[in-house]
């Protein structure tokens, strides 16, 4: 019994102990009304020394036999001691507090231990909560299952989560190797973002993949939240009748709030907002100004075309471009503004004669047969502005998100590369002061821009040269599999996200010669191959011979290589000029067989006509001979 | 696309003489800096489809090559042929008649909105008005800071206008620059 209640106390006071020891933490500064509680703190002091299951064991047994009141005394005299040497004083101590504070202790050890308790609950409590909160945000990281993709398909797009798993994926995507999910590759990622993003913004599938590809995660977001907003609306003077200054003022004075455009144009202003109908002024009626946007300034500039000069604009329609022109030429020259569509006419029409545009021709072709109608080789400059599946101008026409396909596309390509030789067919190439040619178009697609470019330099005489815009971004050289001119790196790309203007393409080229045929390392090659085409210009040669070498990834054999190198090196000027002049040759042989079967002929005559005198004759015979 | 024949040419000069006088000569004899040649040519009439264009020589000769139903436009078109043969002046002329017009009416900043809608031209909208025009006369319509608004026809003579009532027509509406956003499709 004795020991059973020995186990209790010393169960108690092991509990005591480490109650008692929280206690006297919590209470030293309290001065404690029961002198049996100091001693149990001083004992407790010293106790905290020793806090040994041996020292335990020792109070059990010493437990009976001392007084309090003693070992008070003792403890109170000797604590330091005690704390050292005496280990039974501090038995006898903790003893004491045992006996004779049982009820009190009992409250505190219930007290103390129900703060212990909540103590852990709470630490354990936030521990979970730790727990849950770095698994909520892994939830987005981590991919949905084909199961949630399911359930999530089957009701109305969540836009919120959508819009939050797209900057979770983006976010991951750009530090792909530290927060990617195990088990989920790039792919998985992109092709998730991929369908958020289609259904999110309203893009069909064909669409937003073509973007995907093009731009990394974190543009191609930039980009389509831009393709949401409207560009800002832009007018552009016209310098025929009116200058930027005054033009300003008189719209200030209107009410319409505006700014100079930007540093590249002296007659771009952007509109902010307005109190009148800025398209219905009487500035406007007068002609003083046109609606436009900034994008649609950009290919004029890299036409710069000159006073008198012959500029055809093969898709004129409504006439922004074509009365830029105008106005840069100040009615010099002449101008044939070719429109396709019958009913877009009228406005070109009337857009001219209201900007005072006196030196113009319209006429209503189709592009493709303006050579033979105006002549190859007739003009100065040509400006094209492609038709186009319009994906640049997505701000302006939000159908262009669900309506393009791959065929569309297909056939753009197809009739631009159709207009584009027809415009390099147009222009003289030995005029003296233009001899080039603009190509424009308001799409991002690879396809209809430098896909286009390229086929151009494969198919005639021409060269890039730069546009004179120099703060758009270079086009691609390189576009996934496909390998392009070096020289295309002078073409220009805008996007709206960059420049704040609709995504537009502008390319220009210089027409080297008048002749069909493209230079000639062209025949040797496959009509398919993504071999560069160096024009006869040997800077450019040289520079592609360099790129060429790199980027042979569909060379044929090394042979062919050397020999290829070989002849642009050294002959491809002197084949050049040496197909000229067996041309030529041949030219002149053949009349000279004519010349020779006449006379031949008239000696025949003579011979047959005896006697007869033939003054004629002779005059001619005097001729042949001096032509042989 | 060809030229004018005797009937239409006389027809055209007469819808021109009433607006400009003897300033016609200016008109028909202008030296035209069109056209890449150096050196300026002249201008001439032509007709294509009931239109008439005012054209410098160059651009004619160039657009010959343009066959007749593709041919949209030429020059300045000044005015259309109506089916029943009589020509009217269009609104495309009024550059070249602002620049030779013998008679002019400026209108108060408060009545030009009105007269670009179709109206004619009260006597309370008048600012200022040329002196020696007659009944019938071709006018040309100013905004006070000399932007050409349109043309018209007098109905009365200066003095006549002066003792008029202010809500007395001065100048009937033939065609102002509203007509492009109004008409477009009719021009």
């Amino acid at each position: 019994m004795a020991a059973k209640g020995a186990m209790k106390k010393k169960a108690t006071s092991n509990s005591n102990k480490t109650n008692s020891r929280k206690k006297q933490k919590k209470e030293i500064e309290l001065p404690n009304p029961k002198i049996q509680e100091k001693v149990v703190d001083d004992d407790i002091s010293g106790s905290d020394v020793d806090s040994d299951v041996d020292d335990d064991m020792l109070v059990e047994q010493h437990r009976d036999d001392s007084d309090d009141s003693a070992s008070d005394a003792l403890s109170d005299g000797d604590q330091p001691f005690t704390d050292d040497f005496l280990q039974d004083d501090n038995v006898d101590g903790e003893k004491s507090s045992d006996s004779d504070s049982d009820s009190d202790h009992s409250d505190i050890e219930r007290k103390s231990k129900a703060i212990d308790a909540k103590k852990e609950k709470e630490e354990k409590e936030a521990e979970a909560e730790l727990v849950d909160n770095i698994k909520e945000q892994a939830d987005e990281v981590t991919l949905p299952t084909p199961q949630e993709l399911k359930e999530e398909a089957q009701g109305p797009p969540d836009l919120p989560r959508l819009q939050r798993r797209i900057k979770e994926v983006v976010r991951v995507l750009s530090n792909f190797k530290t927060l990617r999910q195990e088990g989920a590759s790039r792919k998985d990622y992109v092709k998730q973002l991929t369908m958020d993003l289609a259904s999110y913004y309203g893009y069909n599938d064909y669409l937003i993949e073509v973007l995907v590809e093009m731009f990394p995660a974190v543009e191609l977001v930039e980009l389509i939240e831009a393709f949401e907003k409207p560009r800002p609306m832009c007018l552009r003077t016209n310098t025929l009748k009116a200058r930027r200054r005054d033009l300003a003022g008189i719209l200030l004075n209107r009410g319409v709030n505006l700014d100079p455009l930007s540093k590249w144009s002296k007659v771009g202003l952007v509109v902010y907002d307005s109190q009148v109908p800025i398209g219905a002024t009487p500035e406007y009626m007068a002609g003083f100004y046109m609606l436009q946007s900034a994008s649609s300034f950009l290919p004029v500039m890299a036409l710069a075309p000159q006073e008198k000069e012959r500029i055809v604009d093969m898709a004129a329609a409504p006439g922004g471009k074509t009365t830029y022109v105008a106005a840069l030429m100040k009615n010099s020259g002449v101008i044939f503004a070719n429109e396709i569509k019958e009913k877009r006419l009228k406005s070109l029409t009337a857009n001219l004669s209201r900007m005072g545009v006196t030196n113009t021709v319209v006429c209503n072709y189709d592009g493709r047969e303006l050579p033979k109608v105006l002549g190859q080789n007739s003009a100065d400059r040509v400006l094209l502005d492609a038709p186009c599946s319009g994906t640049g101008v997505i701000s302006k026409d939000e159908s262009v998100k669900t309506s393009k396909s791959l065929e569309d596309i297909q056939s753009c390509c197809h009739l631009q590369k159709e207009l584009i030789l027809a415009a390099i067919d147009m222009v003289d190439a030995n005029s003296k002061s233009g001899g080039y040619i603009v190509y424009s178009t308001c799409s991002i697609m690879v396809a209809e821009n430098e896909a286009v470019i390229d086929y151009a330099l494969k198919k005639r005489d021409v060269k890039l040269v730069p546009c004179g815009l120099d703060f758009g971004r270079p086009g691609f050289i390189n576009y996934r599999e496909q390998r392009f001119h070096p020289s295309l790196e002078k073409t220009r790309r805008f996007y709206p996200h960059v420049h704040n203007m609709d995504g537009f393409f502008v390319a220009k080229f210089k027409k080297m010669s008048n002749s069909k045929a493209a230079p000639a390392p062209t025949t040797e090659q496959p009509e398919g191959g993504d071999e560069v085409i160096e024009p006869i210009d040997s800077v450019i040669k040289k520079k592609a011979e360099d790129k060429v070498v790199h980027h042979r990834i569909h060379e044929s054999s090394t042979k062919e290589k050397v020999h290829r190198e070989n002849g642009i090196a050294q002959h491809g000027k002197a084949e050049n000029t040496f197909s000229g002049k067996k041309r030529k040759e041949r030219k002149r042989f053949s009349r000279e067989e004519i010349s020779k079967s006449r006379e031949e002929k008239r000696a025949a005559l003579r011979t047959a006509a005896k006697g007869k005198p033939f003054s004629k004759e002779k005059k001619f015979a005097k001729e042949a001979r001096t032509t042989k | 696309m060809r030229p004018l024949d005797e009937k239409e040419t006389t027809q055209v000069f007469e819808k021109l003489f009433n607006f400009t006088g003897n300033n016609l000569k200016n008109i028909v004899e202008a030296p035209s800096h069109e056209g890449p040649e150096s050196n300026p040519g002249r201008y001439c009439f032509r007709l294509n489809k009931n239109r008439v264009y005012y054209v410098s020589e160059s651009l004619v000769k160039r657009a010959t090559n343009v066959k007749r139903d593709k041919l949209v436009s030429l020059g300045t078109q000044i005015g259309k042929f109506t089916k029943g043969g009589a020509f009217h002046l269009t609104i495309q002329s009024l550059n070249l008649l602002a620049a030779n017009a013998k008679h002019k009416v400026w209108l108060k900043p408060t009545a030009e909105m009105s007269f670009m809608y179709g109206n004619h031209v009260l006597k309370g909208g008048l600012g200022r008005i040329t002196e020696n025009i007659n009944t019938n006369d071709g006018v040309v319509v100013f905004s006070m800071s000399d932007m050409p608004l349109g043309f018209g026809v007098a109905v009365k003579s200066t003095q006549d206008c002066r003792k008029m009532d202010p809500n007395g027509i001065v100048v009937i509406h033939r065609a102002d620059i509203g007509e492009y956003l109004r008409m477009e499709d009719e021009l």
